[in-house]
């Protein structure tokens, strides 16, 4: 006799301490991925569905293995069916071992997969912005939504019912529980009848027609206690309500590449760049994003070279404004599109042109924008001295002019990505009251 | 005979209940000892749920472990597997303690725990008890203390020093554990439960009456013996024991660095390691055993009408999924099936034994016809490891059955080429060769402790006998190598040596890896 034990009630998740320990870990990890992604990739990378593999430094297990490419292998594989000593077998992906030999005893248990969902990757990416949690909760929300059909459900309301899956199941119990089909109670009906009508049959056949008399009986009683359709048949169709985005958006990037504007000013300005965009994803179906840098002329160019090319100059901000407005002058008209504009710019400008930036958005650019962002980004250590005053740069102090006229119209100075945030906070204020007036 | 049915059925349908579970092990038994000569560990069967047996297999199957999130990593890689349907769980769990742990899974209809219990029960349980390998290395009675220590112990460190601290020794160590193992010596017993118990209050008395005032103390003169100064390297290394394969004990043993919990720590890894060191090498025996128990007792049950064709049908279906074996081509294809090996060479020395052909007498002139398959299969249990069980009893029909064939690979061939087939002249090289992939002594990188300047820089210089041009693949190397720098203290260095030339292919210190 052996000693049964029995474990079930035993607590389980006797593992459950190893796993936080694990994700924890996997979580440093997949921030540093995050944030590389948000370096290297592309702006609206950010916002998607995000595989991240995890043989990453953190979370792997090395140790002393033998090189799959090197040297010389044998191997003992089972089911030969056409090969002779002396055939040779070309190896498949170039020189990768061969696929077959040996591919059972290789590692890759290393290598899985986390996908990350667009909450997660987001809640990474916010992390070191510190934004407060209300705006994060505001970001992820979306604003409207449509119903979507997704499927049957068991509940529902009467108006819902789907009437051809419903009567599927009908039918599926009716033959799972045998009920009579109507055909079959009418043929022995008739049969009843003819034998009752036929002349002097009524002796001779009487037991026989006792008996058909009973079955008849017991199939009607079956058919009335099996129904026809019965309440765990009904399926209604089920909704599910879908975010909906309402217009479509174009999103301008404004950037100085000067000389002063180096890696650490880029940084900020993409994260900022980022941040609008994701907001503007939530509340746009369409969103154009379109990249115009300028030293001392602009021109509008794609994301990388925006953010990598390494084009110098002087500077002459108003140049890009310019570009700005041919752009939307030529594919965004002002009344099919809602037109944000993000500047970032270290404040340098050529003598006299910033009060002709202000003049150009005084006069045209503020009535066609939604709004106007301007990020100047500053050294760590000006923060102090310029954080609260409205001295500075001569286009800081000519864009507290249009800041003063055009409620749509935001500055503010960043010197590091916790910065960011308060730029925000801005527009999101602004935004509700844009969106009362409509 | 089950007393008071009236069919001599042991159990009808699928749900089990511990009657029917009980009425059933005792049929088992009678067959496993009386007919089989099994000679197990008293058995001890444990109800799971499948949530449990997760957890169990992602804590290397034992029963208790210490906390490290490479085993919650498991379990979520495992757990993934699972959920998708990409991998089902496996029905049983043995450990080799005595008692020796089943894990039945409540999951598992009764036609399956009949199985399991034949198959762990009595296969593995009687390999785990019988095998020289196992008698020689692992201990069975104390095991379980062993873990039961292990587990407290290193909560006591974390507790003490901080997790993080821990953590960082327990991945180091984790990273050396294939080379934490004696291979050819046989490691000292785990001492007594109450030995260790005096170590560490011996420790703990030390560490809380240590005085810092001491170190200033002028060094003795055995110190300062200026010749032990001027040793010249082979009486160092003498002292050392080098060259020293073990590494983990080599570390835990010498390392200047280490504090005693931390040398403790490596202790409880390296033993580990020793542990499961058997199971490593007798892959397709123990698996091919338990198979070839549970496929006979079940067949016997059946024969006798202790169960019925449906358990029957049921018991034939896993049986036939576990010795599945698809050939090299198909997309299934995940290497040799150590279960289906196995218990196809079992099959074929019960036939060699009682019904062999001109062939089989030629090959196996010793136990062909004599009829003893018992005490043949018995004895090849008791005596051989997976390379000398293939190097001595895979059968040309065996061969010819799976179509073995022999592959060689150069790596800077693009080809590979056949060497040889199952035909007459390919018996013997397919044999040799299929026994060589079992030895782990001959397929792990062979990495040993060469030498150190205890006294000098006190860099630590190990060498990896290179055969067969198998180098080591070099992000891992780097990185198991900053492992060993970290549990030493001082550079590290591996020297990649041609086993036949002497010729040295490559080196690589710590000193050069960036990330230190």
């Amino acid at each position: 006799m052996p000693n049964f034990i029995d474990r079930r009630l035993n607590p389980k998740d006797k593992s459950l301490g190893n796993r936080q320990r694990f994700l924890k870990r996997a979580r440093e990890e997949l921030k540093r991925v995050i944030k590389e992604r948000v370096k290297s990739g592309k702006i609206a990378d950010v916002d998607a569905e995000h595989n991240v593999s995890m043989p990453a430094r953190g979370v792997s297990e090395p140790s002393f293995q033998p090189d799959r490419h090197s040297g010389e292998k044998q191997y003992v594989l089972p089911g030969n069916r056409e090969f002779a000593p002396g055939d040779r077998l070309p190896k498949k992906g170039g020189g990768g071992g061969a696929r077959g030999a040996g591919a059972g005893t290789g590692k890759s248990e290393d290598d899985f997969q986390f996908v990350l969902s667009r909450e997660e990757v987001l809640d990474l990416f916010f992390e070191d912005l510190e934004l407060p949690d209300m705006v994060k909760l505001n970001l992820k929300e979306s604003v409207a939504f449509k119903r979507r059909r997704a499927g049957f459900t068991a509940s529902g309301s009467p108006t819902n019912i789907n009437v051809g899956r419903t009567m599927r199941n009908s039918f599926g119990r009716r033959i799972a529980l045998r009920r009579p089909s109507r055909r079959e109670v009418e043929k022995l009906a008739g049969e009843i009848a003819k034998l009752e009508a036929a002349p002097g049959a009524q002796t001779k056949n009487k037991q026989r027609l006792e008996e058909m008399r009973q079955t008849l009986d017991k199939l009607e009683r079956r058919r009335r206690r099996i129904a026809y359709v019965d309440p765990v048949d009904i399926r209604f169709n089920r909704f599910e309500p879908q975010p909906l985005p309402n217009a479509s958006a174009v999103m301008f990037c404004l950037m100085d590449v000067s000389a002063s504007m180096g890696e650490r000013e880029k940084d900020l300005a993409k994260r900022f760049f980022v941040l609008l965009h994701l907001f503007l994803k939530r509340r746009y179906e369409r969103i154009d994003i379109v990249f115009i840098r300028h030293t001392d002329e602009a021109g509008e160019v794609d994301e990388n070279t925006f953010f990598y090319s390494k084009q110098s100059g002087g500077t002459i901000v108003s140049t890009a404004l310019e570009e700005m407005l041919r752009v939307i002058r030529e594919r965004y008209p002002a009344r099919e599109w809602n037109i944000y504009a993000a500047q970032a710019s270290d404040g340098e400008n050529i003598s006299g042109d910033s009060e002709r930036c202000a003049s150009l958005l005084q006069d045209e650019l503020m009535r066609l924008c939604q709004y106007y962002a301007y990020v100047e980004i500053i050294d760590e250590r000006e923060t102090e001295i310029f954080g609260t005053t409205d001295n500075g740069t001569s286009l800081w102090r000519a864009y507290r002019t249009v800041d003063d006229e055009w409620p749509n119209f935001q500055m503010t100075r960043i010197a590091k990505p916790a910065d960011i945030y308060p730029v925000f906070r801005k527009l999101f204020g602004k935004q509700q009251t844009v969106q009362l007036h409509k | 005979m089950p007393q008071g049915a009236a069919s001599n059925l042991l159990f009808q349908g699928s749900d089990w209940n511990f009657e029917t579970l009980a009425r059933t092990y005792d049929a088992i038994e009678k067959i496993g000892i009386d007919e089989l000569g099994l000679d197990v560990y008293p058995n001890q069967l444990e109800i799971i749920s499948s949530e449990q047996m997760l957890d169990a297999y992602s804590s290397v199957g034992m029963p208790l472990m210490y906390q490290h999130w490479s085993f919650g990593k498991r379990f979520v890689f495992e757990d993934h597997l699972y959920r998708k349907g990409r991998r089902g769980l496996a029905y049983e769990l043995v450990i080799n303690s005595n008692p020796c742990i089943t894990y039945l899974m409540e999951e598992n209809t009764m036609a399956m725990q009949a199985l399991v219990t034949a198959h762990a029960a009595f296969g593995h349980n009687h390999f785990f008890k019988n095998n020289y390998l196992f008698r020689q290395w692992t201990d069975a009675s104390a095991i379980l203390n062993y873990m039961d220590f292990a587990k407290k112990y290193i909560a006591k460190c974390e507790e003490r020093h901080g997790t993080a601290a821990v953590e960082s020794i327990l991945d180091s160590a984790h990273a050396l554990m294939d080379q934490g193992v004696f291979r050819y010596r046989r490691p000292p017993r785990l001492s007594s439960e109450k030995e260790r118990e005096r170590m560490r209050e011996r420790l703990e008395y030390e560490e809380q009456t240590y005085s810092d005032l001491w170190r200033t103390l002028p060094p003795s003169s055995e110190n300062s013996d200026p010749s032990e100064v001027e040793r010249d390297v082979t009486e160092r290394k003498k002292a050392l024991n080098l060259p020293e394969e073990n590494l983990l004990y080599f570390l835990e043993k010498t390392s200047l660095i280490l504090e005693p919990w931390q040398r403790e720590i490596l202790r409880i890894v390296r033993v580990i390691a020793q542990y499961f060191y058997p199971q490593r090498q007798t892959k397709v025996m123990n698996e091919g055993c338990a198979t070839y128990v549970h496929y006979t007792i079940m067949n016997r049950l059946f024969d006798r009408g202790q169960i019925s064709e449906g358990a029957m049908l049921e018991i034939l279906q896993s049986h036939t999924n576990v010795v599945f074996q698809p050939a090299f081509d198909d997309p299934r294809f995940p290497g040799l099936n150590p279960y289906a090996l196995g218990f196809a060479m079992m099959q074929e020395i019960e036939r060699i034994c009682v019904d062999p052909t001109p062939e089989d007498r030629d090959w196996f002139p010793e136990i062909a016809g004599t009829g003893n398959w018992r005490e043949t299969l018995l004895d090849a249990w008791a005596n051989h490891r997976d390379e000398s069980f293939v190097l001595q009893y895979l059968s040309p029909s065996l061969i010819r059955k799976f179509r073995l064939f022999l592959l060689t690979d150069e790596a800077d061939d693009n080809y590979c080429e056949v060497a040889s087939i199952h035909n007459e002249r390919g018996y013997e090289a397919i044999r040799t060769a299929l026994a060589r992939s079992y030895d782990i002594g001959a397929n792990q990188p062979d990495i040993q402790v060469m030498d150190v300047d205890l006294l000098g820089d006190r860099h630590l210089r190990l060498q990896h006998n290179v055969k067969n041009g198998v180098l080591l693949d070099e992000d891992s190397r780097d990185d198991t190598l900053r492992h060993v720098r970290h549990l030493w203290g001082y550079d590290v260095s591996i020297a990649g040596v041609d086993s036949e030339t002497g010729e040295t292919l490559y080196e690589c210190t710590t000193a050069d890896l960036s990330g230190e």
